[in-house]
């Protein structure tokens, strides 16, 4: 019931619960329509350029007639697959960043949505899913130009960027709990330079992790993006590839992705909690 | 509408907040009144729902801010201290997205949001980028947007501070109009003028307790004198002339750069300090404020 005064300003005896989650992702994508052209760069060109220099042009260096590289697969199409779990990573990880000490510390959105009836878990669970679209619309392109450039064909590249969705959560999770708990903008370049980049380089995205010494190949397998990439590559590759799983081994990098996303989500929200003084 | 008791707020070892009893009454406007660091805000967030009290019991609507956040906030109007408006928006965006925080319907966001438009005089603005806005119309845009869910309790955390006195006018000029419609204000303020304005009743703050309480006009009967005669003289210490004008008026009061004289009638006691041979190089006669009340129950300014 509403009664609305001469000055326009009414007075709400009973007023709807909150808008949830829902409410919280219409925000982020408001102002991601205002900012994405920004984003285009660095969530799109940069790995595009990989493709180009490291797929195409090490790539026709490195094959060689019948004899690739990496052993039963063009090294175009390693690369690519590679890259799509290592954008989702990356896009994944932006957006778990600064805008999320953003609407911390620096533009208290927050504390705005706060003081609405939405609830802590609320605003997490918006910025994951937000989060999940980002990573999806990236990686979506990116598959897209690899199969125009022709490094990948065929259905399984769906379910590739789906695996690839999964593992940029299986990052944006533990990054937002990060963000939650971080001071400054300083703790990024510490997440970028000691844990980001090597993550980047040595999870199997360039080159198998089998050419690593036997103890960094282990802890290869502690990252992430190894499984995601391990997942993008016997989908889009497929049972001609030596990358093919069966469905035990399917089921296990999912649930070690799942372990890192769930995980992040629940700290996640204990963190923001106890920042948010709530 | 709003019943604390001995509420109190600590970060740590620091008690900001410490043991205050507050009783807001429907369609009432009432103030907060103290300096930097009184605890204003930090009794804002608890009575906000978003910062849980450490002490003391707190009612709002009736209902309890532990169990029933939600339920509270979604009756309320939050403007804060800082505007954390969302810069990249426009004005209208503004107000949609915070609208569907509401779980509000799309159309009754939209509807309510041009309303408000109006209300707050940015209908020119309505597709304008929020960073570009001026400070007074940012402002004006987060009180509108606290009211996108027509609450019945807004809390106004320094509604006027760093604003220029036309802009602040403007927004005094909205802020009855929302009391003359029986919204039920709670704000706080470091400003006297302000407090005197907008206030029915208001609490004087310091350190984390209520040093005074009643009408703007109660305090200053109670607590100051009808009139204060500013006097300015030309030395380093204004404690050295305080004694020549001893006796004239209830009281002397010593600042770094002038006397205050509590007096009935000033341009009797002006008269009166001539009359004693004493040349002050400047004065002033001016009515008594709450900033002399402040003083007077503190012992120091409000504004530094
Ligand atoms: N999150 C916090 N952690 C630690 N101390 C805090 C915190 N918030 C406030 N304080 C301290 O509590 C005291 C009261 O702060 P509060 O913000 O309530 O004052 P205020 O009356 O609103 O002041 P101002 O006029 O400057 O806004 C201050 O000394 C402040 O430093
Ligand atoms: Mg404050």
């Amino acid at each position: 019931m509403t009664a609305t005064t001469p000055a326009g300003v009414s007075t709400a005896v009973e007023s709807p619960p909150g808008g949830g989650w829902l409410s919280v992702l219409a925000y982020w994508m408001a102002v991601y329509k205002r900012v994405w052209k920004g984003t285009i760069i660095s969530s799109f060109l940069a790995p595009l350029a990989y493709l180009a220099g490291m797929g195409i042009g090490l790539g026709s260096l490195i094959d060689s007639g019948e004899r690739t590289a990496v052993e039963g697969v063009p090294y175009l199409a390693f690369v690519a697959t590679g890259l799509l779990a290592a954008q989702a990573m990356q896009t994944g990880v932006g957006e778990a960043t600064f805008p999320v000490m953003g609407a911390i510390k620096w533009h208290h959105t927050y504390e705005a949505m706060l003081a609405t009836p939405l609830r802590v878990q609320d605003l997490v669970r918006g910025h994951v899913v937000y989060a999940a679209i980002r990573v999806a619309t990236t990686v979506g392109v990116f598959a897209i130009v690899s199969i125009a450039l022709g490094a990948l064909s065929g259905w399984g590249v769906l379910g590739a960027v789906v695996f690839a969705i999964l593992g940029g959560l299986a990052f944006a999770m533990p990054v937002y709990f990060y963000s939650c708990r971080v001071r400054s903008e300083q703790g990024y370049n510490v997440l970028s330079r000691f844990v980001i980049m090597p993550l980047f380089l040595f999870s199997g995205t360039f080159f198998p992790i089998s050419q690593l010494p036997a103890w960094l190949e282990a802890l290869a397998w502690v990252s992430p993006l190894t499984h995601a990439g391990a997942l993008t590559r016997a989908a889009a590759l497929g049972p001609g590839s030596p990358f093919v799983l069966d469905l035990g081994g399917y089921l296990l990098h999912i649930a070690y992705l799942l372990l890192w996303a769930v995980g992040g989500y629940l700290l996640g929200v204990r963190a923001l909690r106890s920042r948010m003084g709530a | 509408m709003i019943k604390a008791v001995g509420l109190r707020k600590s970060f740590g070892d620091f008690t900001a907040v410490d043991g205050i009893d507050v009783e807001v009454a429907p369609g009432e406007s009432f103030g907060f009144l103290g300096p930097n660091g009184a605890g204003k805000t930090s009794t804002m967030k608890i009575i906000g729902c978003t910062s849980p009290a450490s002490g003391g019991t707190i009612r709002i609507l009736g209902m309890d801010p532990a169990s029933q956040a939600s339920k509270i906030k979604a009756r309320l109007g939050v403007v804060p201290q800082e505007d954390a408006l969302d810069a990249d928006l426009t004005v209208f965006e503004n107000l949609l997205v915070y609208g569907r925080y509401f779980g509000l319907p799309r159309a009754t966001v939209r509807a309510r949001a041009e309303e408000l438009l109006e209300f707050a005089q940015l209908v020119d603005k309505r597709d304008e980028i929020v960073e570009k806005l001026s400070g007074g119309m940012k402002r004006r845009l987060t009180i509108a947007r606290g009211l996108i869910n027509t609450p019945q309790i807004v809390l106004l955390d320094e509604p006027t501070t760093g604003l220029d006195p036309q802009a602040r006018h403007i927004l005094w000029d909205r802020l009855f109009r929302l009391k003359r419609e029986g919204v039920t204000l709670v704000l706080t303020t470091h400003y006297m003028d302000e407090a005197e304005q907008l206030c029915d009743r208001l609490v004087v703050m310091d350190k984390g307790r209520i040093v005074a309480e009643g009408s703007p006009r109660a305090l200053i009967a109670e607590h100051a004198s009808r009139e204060v005669l500013e006097l300015r003289f030309d030395v380093a210490d204004h404690a050295e002339r305080a004694a020549d004008v001893e006796g004239i008026g209830a009281r002397v009061e010593v600042l770094a750069d002038r006397l205050l004289l509590y007096v009935e009638n000033g341009d009797v006691a002006l008269e009166q300090v001539t009359a004693r041979g004493v040349h002050p190089m400047s004065s002033l006669v001016r009515r008594a404020s709450l900033e002399d009340v402040f003083l007077r129950l503190t012992g120091r300014s409000l504004i530094e």
